[in-house]
């Protein structure tokens, strides 16, 4: 199952009545709750970013690191979702907001405390959390919250 | 019911595992090491130390994608290894792989070669 929302626009150039950046952004995309639905949904925020015209610096750094901060927002919607609800989706949406990428992946579990979650010690070998810290650490602003039937994590990142 | 989510449902991960003068040379054979992959990849580095492969050399040349949790397995591979008075080291970071772990700081943790003949040189 993989579904495009509308409206649905990939990427494209100029707008006649477009934002200051001349770029439209507006991805919508939902799929199972399935970790091998991560590497389709990686390449696509790495495909944005190149794209992105307005974006002056390194584009293929950017592009990873969008890449990752999709991955791991994917994974932690997945870790949040009961196991009762495994035929849910993911959703995940990009768009152009001011001069920000924004990214916001909805899950439908019970929620967790973002502000709770600690900076790894690094000094630790733990196997384990390291995703958030990565989020923090590769986009502008991250934050989480409630929404009607679920969350949404709310990630991003400066283009100018 | 985790299991299906988070894991593909046959072993399908490329991995090729070749011996060189003592050490055992796992070459990953994937673009990326994620949530997806992550957990085939910690047991099958666990399968080849408990087969009595102590010195294991992880070749990363073609991953060009990393996330926390592929950085995880790594670190069960290390840990693992260590605890059989074994080596685990790195070969053939990609530079983007490579500053996942600097970001992480693991890199100060991990031995990590420029290519795999400088760690079958050096490892």
């Amino acid at each position: 199952m993989l579904t495009f929302r509308k409206p649905w626009t990939a990427v494209s150039g100029e707008v006649p009545m477009g934002n200051a950046s001349g770029t439209i952004v507006n991805v919508d995309i939902l799929v199972p709750n399935q970790t091998r639905y991560l590497g389709l949904m990686g390449n696509i925020a790495e495909q944005v970013a190149k794209e992105l015209d307005v974006f002056t610096g390194d584009r293929d750094t950017l592009a990873y690191h969008l890449n990752l901060a999709v991955t791991e927002a994917m994974v932690n919607a997945i870790q949040n979702t009961s196991p009762d609800d495994a035929k849910k989706a993911v959703r995940v949406c990009m768009h152009i907001e001011d001069e920000n990428l924004c990214i916001r992946v909805y899950d439908h579990g019970q929620g967790f405390d973002l502000n709770a979650v600690p900076t790894p010690d690094f000094e630790e070998l733990n196997e384990r959390g390291r995703g958030i810290f990565l989020i923090r650490a590769l986009m502008d602003s991250v934050d989480y919250r409630k929404t009607e039937c679920g969350n949404v994590l709310e990630m991003r990142k400066k283009l100018t | 019911m985790r299991r299906d989510r988070f894991q593909s449902r046959n072993q399908t991960m490329n991995i090729l595992t070749e011996k060189h003068d003592g050490k055992t040379v796992l070459s990953l054979k994937e673009e990326r090491l994620d949530a997806h992959n992550s957990a085939e990849l910690k047991d099958r580095i666990l399968k080849v130390l408990e087969n009595g492969s102590h010195n294991l050399i992880i070749d990363l040349a073609q991953v060009r994608f990393i996330d926390s949790s592929g950085l995880g397995a790594l670190l069960s591979g290390y840990k693992n290894a260590g605890l059989r008075s074994g080596s685990f080291v790195l070969a053939g970071l990609q530079p983007r792989v490579h500053s996942m772990f600097e970001l992480t700081r693991l890199h100060r943790v991990f031995e990590i070669y420029a290519n795999l003949q400088e760690a079958l040189d050096g490892g």
